[in-house]
């Protein structure tokens, strides 16, 4: 496949900006702070998203999706990225709608992949239970009983877990990894919102003997670390996705500061040492162009090993929009420390993004061992 | 002919004296010039294969499945031919691109001067007006394997009067005309790819002016966009060896799947993470000029970016390969391939335009960012 966007993907693309440019620039998320918003995004933007088809895109026809696959939703995440927009995009229409796509069972897939295009159900990967991203350990358990499974143990991070009506939830069960998916109202559930440095929520969730039946399990019984492991990779690329548009808008609104600011009776654009420091920056954001466009791509063509791709890709976004967002700061001087202007929130997103689902550390460790050293 | 190069005696870059290493090179050479092949996307009337994007594409992706060498290293394809198909007359088209497609005529850059380098454009080479012909005396310098080539492009001031970037034509001449000597230049690697060119008096023919008289500033520039192209392919150059996190495991051994000096993987691996980067983009905007949306001026940008990592590589293999890296000599280590490849590397952001004139022209051509 070619490594460009296609005449419908471009038109969504345009769709998109303009959608969000008008409907939820900026202001939009700093409204949402100040008015101590609890769900750190607003519902009514959310409906309008879900309109637009922005829920269902992942979606098959079937279950009242459009199938319109990941490089399109990848597209709206960056734009997303380019406004700063809370919403439950990545949790929800990326990240939970992969998880029942590939490994919901029919029943599953009808019952919660409507509500989930409809926008009326939410969900969210509860998998993290330590201070670093480590998916492959579980403390919480889940023991067979005689309605399913009793499931007993903390998740710590919980993208969206004070707003989901559905845990996609990693227990230890004998003999490996299993998912299971809890409704958020099942009993023994505590679920402790907490505010996020960059607006937005997240949870710590309790399970405290939560009894499920045994169709909640999702995929197999003790083997569904590589189904985590997808599902995570594929969290991680819509992750990118969003950074990459992190980065360029941080990067063009510095561009344009460059171009404005006066020092020392000269534009400072013009001198050379930030000029150097654009022109890198510059080119590091053409490479991730290109790796989140193959990496959508490739998770569209449905490839077999997506892992060195993923890990590829979110350790050098984080560390691009890293660069993005701190030379946005400096090259602003001081007022790019200031709350009343708008750069700093680039920077406070990015820090979430890169945190989540593994940093740019976890995945250039994972990478190398993808290469074999 | 299947094989990667083993030295750099094995690259065919033919030419009046060039003496083939074996019959199959010769071979290869000659059956590949016959269907326009070393050129490919070159009309065929200029002798070139006249494929297409797509075809040459696939072209490319054959000779690369079965591991086949390039049939010919040339300047004239790689360099002069895109400058000539572009600003030259109907007439040096046909004296000039059907030699440089078969390999007979090998050619040489005759760019820097000792006081133009990054600032090219302040060159001093003399062209002067003597009625039949020209006349040029002055002195190139960095000119590739000069002492080997048969002909030069030059660039040289035929108005002194005017703008540094308006004095300039772009002329061309043989080499073994009269008054001209190639001096080598003795690198840091003990190599000499390199020579002064000499020019005393040097007998020019009017008609072998690319492009306008004066004017010889913007074939230089277009010329060089294609000099870069070929350069920031140098951050690529380990494809087909083996990859660098894979040599250092081979070399050093791995203790649960990983490589024992912690530090030394992950500049490995953000090595390997860029590197793909690169290859990524350079797919990219091979694919976007297909679709017809241009990336714009980002050859300055791709030499940049990929002779900072061909440096990187090389560091790094030095590392990897410790006190064995600084042998010289001798059999083992292939003469001191490594240490001489690491030291050649050290050129490779310098020659071209320095990266610091890349990041010059991406910051005021593509970012506009004020003078």
């Amino acid at each position: 496949m070619a490594l460009v966007l296609n005449e419908e993907q471009l038109m969504l693309k345009d769709a998109a900006r303009d959608f969000l440019s008008e409907r939820a620039p900026l202001s939009h998320l700093r409204q949402i702070r100040d008015s101590g918003n609890a769900d750190g995004f607003s519902r009514e933007l959310w409906t309008e998203m879900v309109e637009m088809g922005w829920a269902a895109i992942l979606v098959p026809e079937e279950h009242g999706g459009l199938g319109y696959g990941f490089t399109g939703l990848g597209i709206v995440l960056e734009e997303s990225g380019r406004t700063l927009t809370p919403s439950p995009l990545l949790g929800t229409a990326m990240t939970g709608a992969v998880a029942l796509i590939r490994a919901g069972s029919p029943g599953q897939c009808s019952e919660i992949l409507p509500s989930l295009a409809s926008g009326e159900k939410l969900l969210a990967l509860a998998c993290d239970e330590n201070k670093r991203h480590e998916p492959d350990q579980a403390a919480t358990e889940a023991v067979e009983s005689a309605r399913g499974f009793c499931l007993n143990g903390t998740k710590t991070a919980v993208l969206d877990g004070h707003v989901a009506d559905i845990f996609i939830v990693s227990a230890w069960t004998g003999g490996g990894i299993s998912l299971f998916l809890v409704p958020a109202d099942a009993t023994g559930i505590t679920v402790k919102r907490y505010p996020v440095l960059d607006t937005h929520a997240a949870a710590t969730v309790r399970f405290d003997h939560v009894e499920l039946n045994s169709d909640r399990l999702l995929g197999k019984l003790d083997q569904a670390q590589p189904l985590l492991d997808h599902i995570l990779d594929v969290a991680r690329i819509g992750a990118s996705a969003e950074m990459l548009g992190i980065a360029q808008e941080s990067f063009e609104r510095t561009l344009d500061y460059l171009k404005q600011r006066k020092q020392f009776g000269a534009l400072i654009g013009s001198f050379q040492s930030l000029q150097h420091r654009a022109a890198h920056l510059f080119g590091e954001i053409e490479m991730c162009k290109s790796l989140v466009l193959k990496a959508l791509q490739a998770l569209d063509d449905d490839v077999d090993d997506i892992a060195e791709l993923a890990s590829l890709t979110k350790a050098k976004l984080s560390e691009t929009t890293h660069l993005a967002t701190t030379e946005a700061i400096q090259m602003h001087g001081g007022i790019g420390m200031t709350d009343d202007f708008d750069i700093g929130f680039f920077l406070k997103r990015y820090r979430v993004l890169e945190t989540l689902y593994g940093d740019r550390y976890f995945h250039l460790d994972r990478f190398a061992r993808q290469r074999g050293y | 002919m299947r094989s990667p190069y083993r030295s750099e005696a094995d690259v065919c870059w033919g030419g009046r004296d060039f003496s083939f290493q074996s019959e199959d090179q010769k071979q290869w050479l000659e059956r590949m010039a016959a269907r326009g092949w070393t050129a490919p996307s070159w009309p065929r009337e200029y002798g070139g294969g006249g494929l297409g994007r797509e075809q040459s594409k696939i072209l490319k992706e054959e000779l690369a499945r079965i591991h086949a060498r390039p049939p010919l290293m040339s300047f004239g394809i790689s360099m002069l031919g895109p400058a000539l198909l572009k600003f030259g007359s109907e007439e040096l088209k046909q004296q000039h691109l059907p030699p440089i497609v078969r390999g007979e005529i090998r050619w040489a850059q005759g760019y820097s001067e000792p006081n133009a380098g990054s600032d090219l454009a302040s060159l001093q080479a003399r062209c002067e007006d003597m009625g039949d012909h020209y006349r040029v005396t002055g002195s190139k310098v960095w000119t590739s394997y000069g002492d080997l080539a048969d002909w030069m492009f030059c660039l040289v001031r035929t108005d002194f009067e005017a703008k540094k970037h308006e004095g300039i034509s772009f002329v061309m001449f043989d080499l073994s005309t009269p008054g001209i000597s190639t001096p080598p230049i003795r690198l840091i690697s003990g190599k000499s790819p390199f020579t002064e060119t000499i020019l005393d008096d040097v007998r020019v023919e009017k008609d072998q002016v690319i492009g306008e008289l004066n004017q010889g500033w913007t074939v230089a520039k277009y010329l060089l966009t294609h000099e870069r192209e070929m350069i920031a392919g140098s951050g690529l150059s380990g494809a087909g060896s083996m990859p660098v996190g894979k040599t250092a495991a081979h070399i050093l051994g791995t203790e649960n799947g990983m490589l024992h000096n912690a530090m030394l993987r992950t500049d490995i691996a953000r090595f390997e993470m860029d590197l793909r980067c690169l290859e990524l983009t350079i797919e990219r905007a091979r694919d976007e000029v297909k679709a017809g949306v241009s990336l714009g001026a980002t050859s300055s940008m791709f030499k940049y970016y990929g002779t900072e990592l061909n440096k990187r590589r090389y560091e790094l293999l030095m590392a990897i390969n410790g006190n064995d890296a600084l042998d010289w000599q001798g059999g083992e280590s292939q003469d001191g391939l490594l240490p001489k490849s690491w030291l050649r590397s050290k050129g490779n952001s310098i020659e071209g335009g320095t990266s610091e004139i890349q990041l010059n022209i991406v910051a005021k051509r593509i970012l506009g960012l004020p003078s």
